[in-house]
């Protein structure tokens, strides 16, 4: 054999096999493991970059959500939020639609909540403004994300570009109607005196109420109802709906209906009983944040009250680090958040593969060391 | 030949996941200058040890020798250094470069001279006797003309070994005999070559041994001088089994199925389906043999409703005349205006007049077979979409050449899979998971499906099983028409023969049943009569029982002009 041939004698030195099926408590057990290496990694940005204790960063983290009674509700509250939007997302996304205007769909929700309040509120019974609050947002909802739906339907114009711009859209029209509303002395809107939601028990349990019930609601209406059957089918193979009859552009806009509409109801509830006002800040981003919540529960409705639960947890405890330590920059916090997000996606591939490390190549490596000499 | 080993396989396996072993401990030897057919039916890891040959993966364990010394092939580059080429199944060309673009592409060690290359093409082709123009483009090549690409160019990097996977699944009767030819010559020039084929037929033609892997593990290399189709069917299988497709004469045969110049243009303007007419007839089998992609596919989903055709009409004769009205495929609505048409006699041979008459009454008259048909009913299906046809009462069932990808979901259990076509029934809102989970079970159960349980993901069983289910399901409503499109591709044998046994039953059972095929023996055993597909047009309708495998062979090919520039 030629020299140039036995360079060529090297096996790979590892080599990367699916994984069938895995037991739960290795799973679960890998997903732990990468939190735990996320915080280690923590730990150590935070002694050697800005010299602080990790432990005491990690005992403000639950000291953040957990400090005071009224944090803890901010929690469950900005959960429960945060939760409807994810849940918001996964009828679209199982149908492979990748609506990113969660955003838009709740600024929009909030602004029609917002101008209802603004025109009605104590021009007519409470009960009243608030069934036309309702109503108005999650049609405002709706119609933001039926808009790319309908395009998607009838010319297969590609919806995550259009519900992104959709985004700017009702941002920038709730700059607009701010503008023209102001009552602050800076450019806000001052909290609504009339129209605000009712409160049940404390400020913050009609959000998680609310909450409650769409999560059972999606879980079933995914599960065992026709239309979530459909949804399944469409996302699976579009041609697999049309041989069977499924009209696919009615299937679409339908979902997107929904999709926008609790998307909408999340920006009554921002606007009409937790902020009493609107900025274009009001959907705090969770149209995206939206996106993971779906995602690490792997479209599971009762999962993801625990991912969404988990996302809340650190933003909340990142905040109050950020208080207690003096960091001015929102950059620390965001780093650390994503070294966790980055690690328990990262830990997915470990749950679906395995990883093979060859050894023989060392054996044979010594062999023919022996047979040379 | 001569005992000179060229290729020796020492324990090699190759795993894919924990579950999946596609090599177990396989160990053989290949001569040098012979051709050795690698029989073995679908996913008995013909292929996967080719590709360890060939670089493309790299085995868990075991030695791979090429001529004697130890050959370490980590990528098809190594591959060619130990001068082995693979030409796969599907072929992987540049559509847009010519065919001696193709052939040099990747090459290192030579400067790119288009003219010396196609030369050396030349000399090639006249030393096996290939016919190739080097300079037409790959996009305007035929599918022989494509692979005659594919195995000039690892000729053309000096590969001594060659692999064919398949050589012949895409190929008339005519090519494969020009391609046995080609292979015949690199024979007697000293070239090893390696058939992966489950062809029995070809295997006993073109080879001087057979090596047969079973599930993974090599079971044996017999001289085919030696052997017979049946015994190597029985080594391939682990069996003895039957092969006979039972031929039973049409009984009450009518004209179900009337297609009439049916034109149809893709998105692309081409022509895909040119003027085509035919009857399918009940209780025959009525085989469409043609090239692939020469518009069965099309066809089918026209008459399925999913594609409209620019011109024709798919007429359903529907033998209602005298039988009595059932709800099972006509709504209430539906029956009555049937009725203000004068469609119905009652039973004393009166005209049926349901006005004034409540709902209640009439589903009465209904249930006691009160309301008769007094004629056949005659639809025109063109332009209806599925969900219209169902709706129409025509039970026409459709087993798609896309199995995975259109008559089921791979990611749904069965039970879901099942419910695909009744979901719409019952209850407004929720959907019923029981009559579908029986459906379910009973297919299992009937036509011997291997799976953990009715909650399975289908994409987890093999196809043979996937194919069971697909079946089962479009037979398990009684089908006036059944379409199946390629509906062994990928099975094996036994499966295969259950399908077949399938479709005879339904033929005797009075369904029409159409069938297309790509194997023309089965073909020719399996119909009734057989129609010829070349370029969307049908150029002949022959008898299945007087046919014979060159008269469809020709036909297949006929107007078609890439395979005329050919000869």
């Amino acid at each position: 054999m030629t020299n140039s041939n036995k360079t060529q004698q090297r096996e790979p030195l590892f080599h990367i096999t699916k994984r069938t099926d895995i037991p739960l408590w290795k799973s679960l057990l890998i997903r732990v493991g990468a939190i735990v290496l996320g915080l280690l990694i923590i730990a150590i940005i935070c002694s050697i970059m800005f010299g602080i204790n990790p432990f005491a960063v990690f005992a403000t983290i639950i000291e953040g959500n957990f400090g005071t009674e009224r944090r803890f509700w901010i929690l469950l509250q900005d959960t429960a939020l945060l939760l409807v939007v994810g849940l918001a997302l996964i009828p679209a996304f199982k149908m492979k639609f990748w609506n990113l205007g969660g955003n838009g769909q709740v600024l929009v929700g909030a602004l029609a909540t917002v101008a209802v309040m603004k025109f009605l509120g104590g021009e007519l019974p409470d009960g009243i403004v608030w069934v036309i609050m309702l109503l108005a947002s999650v049609i405002a909802g709706a119609i933001w994300a039926v808009i790319p739906a309908i395009f998607k339907a009838f010319f297969n114009t590609n919806e995550s570009l259009f519900t992104l711009m959709m985004n700017y859209i009702a941002e920038a029209l709730v700059l607009y109607f701010v503008y023209i509303w102001k009552t602050g002395a800076s450019d806000t809107i001052e909290p609504m005196p009339m129209g605000n939601l009712p409160t049940i028990g404390n400020p913050f349990l009609l959000t998680i109420i609310v909450a409650a019930i769409i999560t059972v609601f999606l879980a079933i209406y995914l599960k065992f109802s026709k239309h979530g059957y459909e949804i399944s089918v469409v996302g699976e193979s579009q041609n697999t709906a049309k041989y069977i009859g499924i009209n696919v552009k009615k299937v679409v806009i339908r979902t997107l209906v929904l999709s926008g509409a609790m998307c909408g109801l999340v920006g009554l509830l921002l606007a009409g009983a937790i902020d009493h006002t609107m900025s274009a800040t009001t959907a705090q981003n969770m149209g995206f944040t939206g996106i993971m919540v779906a995602w690490l529960a792997k479209f599971n409705p009762i999962i993801m009250v625990l991912s969404a639960l988990g996302i809340q947890f650190l933003t909340k405890g990142m905040g109050r680090v950020q208080k207690k330590f003096g960091i001015t920059s929102d950059a620390v916090s965001n780093i650390m958040i994503g070294l966790i997000y980055f690690f328990v996606i990262a830990c997915e591939f470990f749950i679906s593969y395995k990883i093979h490390i060859n050894l023989k190549s060392k054996n044979k490596a010594k062999n023919s060391d022996g047979g040379n000499k | 030949m001569n005992n000179e080993i060229a290729v020796r396989f020492d324990g090699i396996t190759k795993a894919f996941g924990s579950k999946v072993v596609a090599n177990k401990d396989v160990t053989f030897d290949i001569y040098k200058g012979e051709i050795l057919s690698l029989l073995g039916e679908n996913g008995s890891g013909k292929t996967t040890l080719m590709n360890m040959l060939a670089g493309i993966y790299y085995p868990d364990k075991g030695k791979i020798f090429i001529n004697g010394e130890e050959a370490v092939i980590t990528s098809p580059h190594d591959a060619f250094r130990y001068k082995i080429g693979m030409i796969h199944q599907h072929f992987k060309l540049v559509d847009v470069f010519s065919a001696a673009q193709n052939i040099v592409l990747g090459i290192k060690d030579e400067k790119y001279n288009i003219k010396k290359a196609s030369a050396r093409i030349g000399e090639i082709a006249k030393k096996y006797g290939f016919i190739i123009d080097p300079n037409k483009k790959i996009h305007e090549m035929s599918v022989s003309e494509k692979q005659t690409v594919e195995i000039i160019k690892v000729l053309y990097r000096g590969a001594d070994i060659l692999v064919l996977d398949e050589p012949t699944a895409v190929l008339t009767p005519q090519e494969i005999e020009k391609l046995f030819v080609i292979l015949r010559n690199m024979r007697r020039d000293g070239k090893t070559i390696i058939i992966i084929t489950h062809k029995l037929n070809e295997v006993m033609e073109i080879s001087d041994r057979v090596a047969i892997l079973r599930k993974g593990e090599y079971v044996g290399t017999v001289e085919t001088s030696r052997t017979s189709e049946k015994a190597l069917t029985e080594m391939m299988v682990g069996q003895k089994i039957e092969l006979n497709i039972d031929r039973s004469e049409p009984k009450n045969s009518e004209d179900r199925l009337i297609i009439k110049n049916i034109t149809y243009k893709n998105r692309e303007g081409v022509l895909v389906l040119d003027d085509v007419s035919f009857t399918a007839r009940s209780g025959e089998i009525l085989g469409v043999a043609g090239i692939s992609g020469s518009g069965q596919k099309e066809l089918l989903e026209t008459i399925a409703g999913l594609i409209k055709p620019d011109g024709g009409d798919i007429i359903f004769h529907n033998p209602k005349k005298d039988k009595p009205v059932t709800l099972f495929h006509k709504t209430l609505k539906q029956v009555k205006e049937l009725a203000v048409k004068g469609c119905f006699h009652y039973p004393d041979g009166s005209p049926v007049n349901l006005s004034g008459i409540s709902d209640k009454q009439i589903k009465r008259l209904i249930d006691e077979e009160k309301i008769i048909f007094n004629e056949d009913e005659i639809m025109d299906l063109r332009n209806k979409t599925p969900l219209q046809i169902r709706e129409l009462g025509v039970r026409l069932s459709f087993v798609p050449e896309d199995r995975l990808g259109m008559g089921l979901v791979g990611n749904m259990d069965i039970v879901d899979n099942m419910m695909l076509r009744s979901y719409r029934k019952g209850n407004p809102i929720f959907v019923d998971r029981k009559k579908p989970s029986d459906l379910a079970d009973k297919i299992i159960s009937e036509l011997q499906v291997v799976t953990p349980s009715s909650h399975t993901p289908i994409r987890r069983l093999s196809g043979g099983n996937v194919q069971k289910v697909l079946v089962g399901r479009e037979i398990s409503y009684a089908p006036k028409v059944l379409m199946a499109a390629y509906p062994v591709r990928g099975l094996d044998i036994n499966s295969s023969y259950a399908i077949y046994n399938l479709l005879t039953k339904q033929k005797e059972n009075g369904a029409a049943v159409i069938f297309v095929g790509e194997d023309l023996d089965v073909l020719l055993s399996l119909c009734d009569r057989i129609i010829v597909i070349s370029g969307g047009q049908i150029t002949g309708v022959l008898d299945g029982r007087t046919a014979n495998k060159e008269e469809v062979g020709l036909l297949m090919t006929k107007h078609s002009k890439e395979v005329e520039t050919n000869d």
